[in-house]
């Protein structure tokens, strides 16, 4: 078994008003590891639904190696699929569970006890085997989904939020399981999970879902390193990235909100041809906490009072005030910072994002990011 | 000394209800049992202790026999078809279909009606010659039927009477009994490849059985205990072709006023209908799966 790739062509799912699809498009590579990410209600959970079938598509394809399959039903399209709740039958055992496909599909007998011995094994579900769902764990049910979708031995498997019933350290050991086992069957593996650090952690391409329609779709390292737009800047890394308003001003660019009392406090944080725009639109600046560092005296930066401090061990999460803005600041440990101390922070060039005040989208073109892509393993 | 007090107080609350429970429940079953081992009084002549004379008379009693027959056939047709069919209904019902609160509410609408008023919509239905039936057989050129007279066909007759109330009764506990089925077996399911009839027999009729236990001994004790529409309908008639036990019981004793027979056709009644209950509940327990 290896997988085949998916593609999905702007696809679309309405009910009545409601659009909860709206053209979205992207390619899950042969044996990738594709995450669905976003915020709960942006669709994906139908994107799934309809590249499994489950529900029939309003317009747009999905094809499945090559061929379209907008149109057929699940067991025509080769996927196997775990739920959200397990959706394990309460009446049989586990083996009953994971056997329920071979069964149905006729599958010799001796071939049945051949695949289930080795797929319990994998999951270590076989001291298990004759329990019934409401006799194991969470973490042990949720092994019993994935085995019911390993057995069938399909080349695509789909997984809509799997890990969201765990607790943190079973999430934590799952998500590694997880990947270990994709790589090794080689599957094609579409994921769905609103959490971005699941996402970060375990994808090679993730696909970023806002409000039923494709944000970005890149390479986790290219999303954190170079979101091609505000939503994805918000939505990506812990804490998320800074974004500062700025204003042009005589000298360059300043932070928008500070010219009331016009002292020396704010004034230029950035010369004009730093920012890739040349009228006078709103712009946001985005910095991620771990760029900002303080400045030393004389350099250039933003004035800022410290509102909060937050001791994470290595660091420190810092929230500072600065006009009408909150920064967070991941700082060193070393720097004993007291609430309401008057700072200054910079950053480098390289580490500073603009985006379009209105439409959000990066200003510096959308291109592909210039970082190379990690290669696949 | 509290203690005490208390103690008093809880059995005099207790009190109005224990008298009730006793005056009409527990004292004339007991009544009941005991009569049953003595003659009828009549007139001047007091009730004498009989022994088992009433049980002998009973085994040689081809009338409680014949009654007994009609009973067992009626329960072992009428329940079967009632659950299999509030089955379906339910089914389909739960499905998507277009204004299915009218249809759940069309099929549950002869349970809402009193057996007696269902019992005259039927003797409309079963009237020789202008009945709907007959009217409808007129159409394709059948002959009259006196549905309820011939002895062949009247059990027959009341028997679609009960299935067609009970049904839709036991529809609404298969209703929602499919309600707390989720959606994402079926999906799960169909992901695998399972046809709708395999997902039924593998899933969802699994999934049931408790429902199903609930419904069978509710509908074992109905088929004895429902018999407004043998009053209505025939009387028992024609030669007790369509009596049951109850309403054989009824006869014996406020028609022929033989209470103590009466007393031993209850008691015997009683016996076997716990049999068969206890019976239902072991047999079908072991295979019931509860969530
Ligand atoms: N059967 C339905 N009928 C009408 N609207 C629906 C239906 N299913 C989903 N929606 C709507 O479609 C949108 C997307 O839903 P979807 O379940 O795909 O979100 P999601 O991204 O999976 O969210 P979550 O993270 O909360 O699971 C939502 O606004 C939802 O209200
Ligand atoms: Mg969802």
């Amino acid at each position: 078994m290896s997988g085949v790739s998916i593609e999905v062509r702007a696809l679309e799912k309405r009910w009545g008003e409601t659009v909860a699809v709206d053209r979205v498009s992207f390619t899950a590579e042969a044996g990738a590891f594709t995450v669905l990410l976003g915020p709960s209600g942006c669709g994906k959970s139908t994107t799934l639904r309809l590249v499994a079938g489950l529900e029939s598509a309003s317009g747009g394809q999905v094809l499945i190696d090559g061929r379209d399959v907008t149109h057929r039903p699940p067991n025509g399209r080769d996927i196997a699929m775990v739920f959200q709740s397990y959706a394990l039958f309460p009446h049989l055992n586990v083996a009953e569970n994971i056997l329920f496909g071979l069964k149905v599909r006729r599958v010799a007998k001796a071939e049945r006890a051949r695949r289930l011995d080795r797929v319990a094994e994998m999951l270590g579900l076989t001291p298990l085997l004759h329990r019934k769902p409401s006799q194991i764990s969470g973490g042990q049910q949720q092994r019993t989904a994935l085995a019911r979708a390993i057995i069938a031995e399909k080349p695509i498997c789909l997984m809509d939020e799997p890990l969201s019933n765990l607790d943190a350290k079973l999430r934590h050991e799952m998500r590694n399981e997880l990947r270990a086992l994709q790589r090794a069957l080689g599957l094609t593996m579409v994921y769905v999970t609103h959490d971005q650090a699941e996402a970060l952690s375990m994808a090679d391409r993730i696909v970023v879902l806002n409000q039923g329609r494709v944000e970005q779709a890149d390479a986790p390292r290219a999303l954190y390193d170079r979101p091609t737009s505000a939503f994805v800047a918000r939505f990506i890394g812990t804490p998320p990235m800074n974004l500062i308003e700025i204003a042009r001003c005589e000298d360059g660019w300043r932070a928008a909100g500070v010219e009331n009392g016009g002292t020396s406090r704010g004034g230029a944080i950035l010369d004009r041809a730093s920012v890739p725009v040349a009228d006078a639109r709103p712009v946001l600046l985005g910095v991620r906490p771990e760029d900002l560092a303080l400045a030393d005296a004389g350099t250039p930066g933003i004035e800022a009072t410290v509102e909060s401090v937050e001791y994470l061990g290595a660091d420190n999460l810092v929230s500072c005030r600065t006009a009408d803005q909150v920064l967070t600041a991941r700082l060193p440990h070393r720097r004993r910072l007291q609430a309401g101390a008057p700072i200054r922070l910079t950053w480098p060039a390289r580490a500073q994002h603009f985006f379009d005040g209105g439409s959000g989208r990066r200003l510096d073109g959308d291109g592909p990011a210039p970082i190379p892509a990690i290669s696949k393993a | 000394m509290t203690r005490r007090i208390e103690w008093i107080h809880g059995w005099l609350l207790l009190t109005p209800a224990l008298v009730l429970l006793f005056a009409f429940t527990h004292v004339p079953a007991v009544k009941t049992i005991i009569d049953s081992f003595f003659s009828t009084p009549r007139g001047a002549r007091p009730a004498t202790f009989v022994g088992t004379a009433n049980y002998e008379f009973l085994l040689n009693d081809a009338t409680f026999w014949r009654v007994l027959e009609n009973n067992a056939l009626y329960a072992l047709v009428t329940i079967p078809v009632s659950i299999a069919l509030a089955i379906a209904m339910a089914l389909w019902v739960d499905g998507k279909l277009k204004g299915r609160g009218f249809v759940r509410m069309a099929y549950f609408a002869p349970t809402v009606l009193p057996l007696i008023a269902t019992a005259n919509i039927w003797m409309f239905f079963y009237t020789p010659g202008f009945g709907l039936i007959d009217q409808v057989r007129a159409l394709f050129g059948g002959a009259q039927v006196n549905w309820l007279g011939d002895p062949q066909l009247v059990l027959g007759a009341v028997m679609v009477v009960a299935i067609w109330k009970e049904a839709g009764f036991f529809m609404i506990f298969y209703l929602a009994a499919l309600q707390s089925i989720p959606p994402s077996l079926r999906e799960a399911a169909a992901i695998e490849g399972a046809s709708r009839w395999t997902f039924f027999r593998r899933v969802t009729f699994p999934l049931l059985m408790p429902t199903t236990l609930f419904v069978s001994i509710n509908a074992v004790i109905n088929a004895v205990r429902l018999v407004d529409h043998i009053f209505v309908m025939t009387e028992g008639g024609p030669d007790n072709h369509s009596s049951l036990l109850l309403y054989y019981i009824y006869e014996t004793a406020f028609k022929f006023w033989d209470t103590a027979y009466a007393s031993t056709l209850t008691v015997v009644v009683l016996a076997i209908l716990s049999v068969l209950a206890i019976g239902q509940f072991h047999l079908i327990d072991r295979r019931v799966h509860y969530r």
